[in-house]
């Protein structure tokens, strides 16, 4: 027998344990700041939406140009002031409410805002030391820190946050996501440690390969970035109702109100969702052919209907229909988050369904 | 939304590209910015238009989007069940024990073919109607597409305002110099241009249309990939001891797969030999014994008269030999048992693989001794053991024959003897693993108690009665192989790179069209208007406007505005 190529250093496995744990308690921290970011939004004056929908056409311009004022709303046929630069006026498609976004979750107010500043940055420091903690994995056991459930589990989320935060580097407006981000970063975690830990150990011989990277990581990617469109869906679906009831004339209550007042308007959050579940659609079906390359050459055939491949599969269609339903009219809207959410709910049971209750070829789950 | 970007977040309705439907000449600028199927509500065949009017609408219905829609769900749908119910042509074992679980299923589960979906005649039905409402969608579409490439640009709609993204101001420059200028902004950012009256039409993004015609007939090859693969293709699995080998022709696997189409003259001749086999265990922590490593060594020839050359086989890595594929698939151990007659004669001498029943490689097989057996009497008999062998054995007194570990630690080879007749004579198929005893007896202990012995490395039994003896000689590795051949999967690749390409193209190009107008105003200065519409949700094209229109600035810089006037809309 030869000795083993790389002893999963024990050392190594255990610091990863303790910055996984560290990351947690700062997640929580981020999960109170966000808590107070709410709290305290919730004494600014909301309820501009209602304004829009309901008052007069003025109303709705006046609460555009206040949240935008770099956009200039010009008189038609109208002469204009001598520009340093043309300014553009856009317009919003027939049918489409014309809603201003919310103001985020803190309302507008300096305190709120302040308590979701340092929310954020608690955020950012419990990424670093989650990722910190998946590298620190990698290193222990030598290879990509993909191997089994836990891993899959706490690179997942690290992936899921380090998007957001790009993309609210990039100064997207994203900030309405952080605190049901940060919750389910919290529950991903917390089922991590607690259920699906495994020590850190070498893989078994099907996973010795380069696909192992190419293949999983693309693989954790995708589910973390659907992840933040299913999350844009679900709020839509809210935030849609919410606002054909001000457009039906009803008031809802006041606890509803307060929340979804300050989220992105349902065309921001459907477009939100979509553009997302767009631009992750094309690497998705890069995952699932790599996959099947893969099994090609472990396996000796590249597609046997395995329950993992048969779920990957259900997924990508799903996806499909989802993007076809966007671009056919009578499927817009509800219709299509619903299906995108069909879709993502296949992601996740592939992902803890297939692993932990199905068996197939790919059952090296490790729970 | 912040507010640094509320310029972009309003982008059009792709279904309906001119904002104002009522205003047909706007609409028709932004007709024909994609090949997609109008999305018309379905209504009945006219009354009385006979078969041919419903073989029209039938046609309709099945190549509209809408249906596509729903075959697609339907697909995905329908893909469940498979992953939820065993399939026989994945592993027949456990349909058979899914079967004896679920006894009063089988008969509705039969009948819906649960246990072969994916070839099952309602998922067939699905996927083929799919196709051919693909095919039915992109050949119109791709006759529709050549048209918009000869086309031109259309030209402006009368009110450019209306348009999703506008804007406009005044210049000293006359309106011929602009639109000269327009021109040459719009060709440097590689737009087709083309000038109309008063007007510059220009339109940009034709890859997307492309790229998405590409992905789905894309889509269509990796199906006939699939399809061909399945017809054509071979399986083969073939134990090899080590020291032994293995040519590629029907007579020597174990076990055949093949498609409809195969024919056997197709294997590639190949032939190798197992020189030797390597696997590595975890040896330490919880997930001891866990494998880590299978190298399989061999001497491969290829061809009938190849040089013969050394080569390794690895889980990940098969041997790629003109068209098909050697994979390393399981590995095992082959006790080597001698057997001796009442005289002592050797009379069987063999290396006898057992197969592995857990990851420790607790292993079950039989030795069949079927030639050159004389009892005491010198009568004419067959003998046989039912053999388990365990790698690791725990110890004496830690009771039963489950092995600890896969590697060698402590070989033990449990047997239980039996004589009289294997039955192999018999013509019918016979597992070589396992011992048929109908016309068997087994050997009795003093106490009346069939005979069985725990022999460790180099132990021998005596039979009862001095019948013989058996002697635990050695032990030999095994591995497995199959030997595939899948053709098809060449093109199955360029479809799936074609598709992800096109994929790409579809979704992250935008295909867009910009007017610039330039008129002489009631007070003899130019008025320059820009107009943008795109036909896909995208934030960039108010961007993008907004850049060309800041170029075309440069060369027609904004006149001085009369003073008397307010711009309205700056209140907020
Ligand atoms: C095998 C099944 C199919 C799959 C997996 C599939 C997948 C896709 C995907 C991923 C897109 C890109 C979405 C986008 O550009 O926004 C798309 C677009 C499109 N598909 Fe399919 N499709 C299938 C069948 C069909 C069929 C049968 C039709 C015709 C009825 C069709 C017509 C279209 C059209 C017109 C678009 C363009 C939509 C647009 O430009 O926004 N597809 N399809």
């Amino acid at each position: 027998m030869t000795p083993l190529a790389a002893a999963a250093n024990e050392n190594l496995a255990e610091i990863s344990n303790y910055l996984i744990y560290s990351s947690m308690a700062v997640y929580m921290l981020a999960f109170f700041a966000h808590i107070a970011e709410w709290t305290f939004g919730s004494r600014s004056k909301v309820g501009r939406t209602a304004a829009a929908l309901t008052g007069a056409k003025e109303a709705a311009a006046a609460g555009a140009a206040a949240t935008a004022p770099a956009v200039q709303v010009r008189g038609k046929g109208g002469a204009t002031a001598v520009l340093d630069q043309p300014k553009v006026t856009t317009r919003s498609a027939t049918g489409a409410r014309d809603v201003p976004d919310g103001p985020g979750a803190a309302g507008g107010t300096v305190q709120g805002d302040l308590y979701g500043r340092i929310a954020v940055s608690l955020t950012a420091l419990a990424f670093l030391i989650e990722a910190a903690g998946v590298v620190a994995r990698a290193l222990s056991v030598q290879r990509a820190p993909w191997g089994n459930m836990y891993e899959f589990s706490i690179t997942f989320s690290t992936v899921a946050v380090g998007a957001y935060l790009v993309l609210l580097a990039l100064k997207k407006n994203i900030r309405w996501l952080g605190l049901i981000l940060v919750t389910t970063v919290l529950l991903d975690l917390g089922i991590a440690v607690t259920w699906l830990y495994t020590d850190s150990d070498q893989l078994v011989p099907a996973l010795h390969s380069y696909w192992l990277w190419i293949h999983v990581s693309t693989a954790i990617f995708c589910g973390a970035v659907f992840y933040i469109g299913a999350a844009g869906a679900v709020l839509y679906l809210f935030r849609d109702s919410y606002e054909s009831r001000l457009e039906a004339g009803r008031t809802p209550g006041r606890f509803r109100s307060s929340i979804l007042e300050r989220l992105p308007s349902a065309a921001s959050l459907d477009k939100f969702s979509y553009r997302i579940n767009a631009a992750v659609f094309p690497l998705w079906t890069f995952t699932i052919i790599a996959g099947a390359i893969w099994a090609g050459d472990a396996w000796g055939r590249y597609w046997g209907w395995d329950p993992k491949e048969v779920w990957s599969f259900v997924t990508w269609v799903a996806y499909a229909c989802y993007l076809h339903a966007r671009a056919t009219a009578g499927w817009k809207g509800r219709k299509a988050a619903y299906l995108a959410l069909f879709a993502f709910a296949c992601w996740i049971w592939n992902y803890y369904g297939v692993n932990i209750l199905l068996s197939g070829k790919h059952s090296y789950a490790g729970v | 939304m912040s507010t640094t970007d509320k310029a972009t977040t309003e982008t059009p309705d792709p279904a309906s590209p001119a904002p104002d439907a009522a205003d047909s000449a706007d609409a028709a600028a932004g007709a024909q910015l994609s090949t997609a199927p109008l999305d018309d509500s379905p209504t009945g065949p006219a009354v009385g238009i006979g078969v041919i009017g419903w073989a029209r609408w039938f046609w309709r219905q099945l190549t509209s989007m809408r249906v596509a829609l729903i075959l697609l769900f339907l697909l995905s749908l329908g893909a469940i069940p498979g992953s939820l119910v065993p399939q026989s042509n994945v592993d027949a074992l456990k349909v058979a024990d899914w079967k004896r679980e679920h006894s009063s299923w089988v008969g509705v589960a039969d009948k819906l073919q649960l246990f072969d979906v994916y070839s099952s005649v309602w998922f067939s039905a699905i996927y083929l109607l799919l196709f051919i409402s693909l095919i039915g969608c992109i050949v119109p579409r791709s006759w529709q597409f050549v048209g918009q490439l000869r086309g031109r640009p259309p030209a402006a709609p009368r009110r450019l305002d209306r348009l999703p993204a506008h804007t406009t101001w005044r210049t000293e420059k006359t309106p011929d110099e602009v639109l000269g200028y327009a021109r040459t902004v719009l060709r440097g950012s590689r737009f087709r241009t083309e000038p109309g009256k008063g007007h510059v039409a220009a339109e940009k993004g034709y890859l997307r249309e492309a790229g998405n015609l590409i992905f789905h007939v894309a889509l269509i090859v990796m199906l006939v990939a699939f399809a061909w693969g399945q017809y054509f293709k071979s399986e083969g699995g073939k134990l090899v001891l080590r020291g032994t080998g293995f040519s590629n022709t029907l007579t020597q696997y174990d076990d055949f797969k093949s498609g409809t189409l195969f024919d056997p003259d197709d294997l590639p001749p190949f032939s190798f030999t197992l020189d030797r086999f390597d696997a590595t265990y975890e040896m330490t922590g919880p997930q001891r014994g866990t494998p880590r490593d299978f190298k399989a060594y061999v001497t491969f020839s290829d061809g009938a008269h190849g040089t013969p050359q050394k080569r390794e086989i690895q889980v990940n890595k098969p041997l790629v030999v003109d068209g098909s594929k050697v994979y390393l698939l399981g590995h095992g151990y082959a006790p080597i048992v001698s057997v001796t007659d009442p005289t002592g004669k050797v009379i069987f001498k063999d290396a006898v693989p057992v197969l592995p029943q857990d990851a420790n490689l607790t292993s079950t097989g039989a030795v069949k001794v079927t030639d050159g057996y004389k009892d005491k009497d010198g009568k004419k008999e067959q003998l046989g053991f039912n053999a388990v062998f365990v790698p690791s054995f725990a110890g004496e007194g830690m009771g039963t024959m489950f092995s600890q570990f896969p590697a060698l630690l402590n070989p033990q080879l449990a047997l239980n003897a039996w004589h009289g007749s294997l039955g192999v004579d018999s013509g019918l198929p016979q597992n070589v693993y396992r011992l048929t005893t109908t016309k068997m007896e087994p050997f009795k202990d003093e106490s009346g108690q069939p005979f069985k012995q725990k022999l460790a490395l180099g132990d021998t039994m005596t039979l009862p009665n001095g019948a013989g003896t058996v002697k635990f000689e050695g032990i030999e590795r095994w591995a497995t192989f199959s030997v595939t051949h899948q053709p098809g999967s060449g093109l199955a690749l360029a479809g799936a790179i074609a598709a992800i390409a096109g994929l790409a193209g579809s979704l992250f190009i935008q295909r867009r069209r910009i007017w610039v107008r330039a008129v002489t105003g009631e007070d003899g200065v130019t008025v320059v208007e820009m107009a943008g519409l795109g036909r896909s949700e995208s934030t960039k094209l108010p961007q993008e406007l907004a850049e060309l229109a800041a170029q075309l600035h440069q060369q027609a810089p904004s006149a001085p505005d009369p003073v008397e006037e307010t711009p309205e809309g700056e209140r907020g």
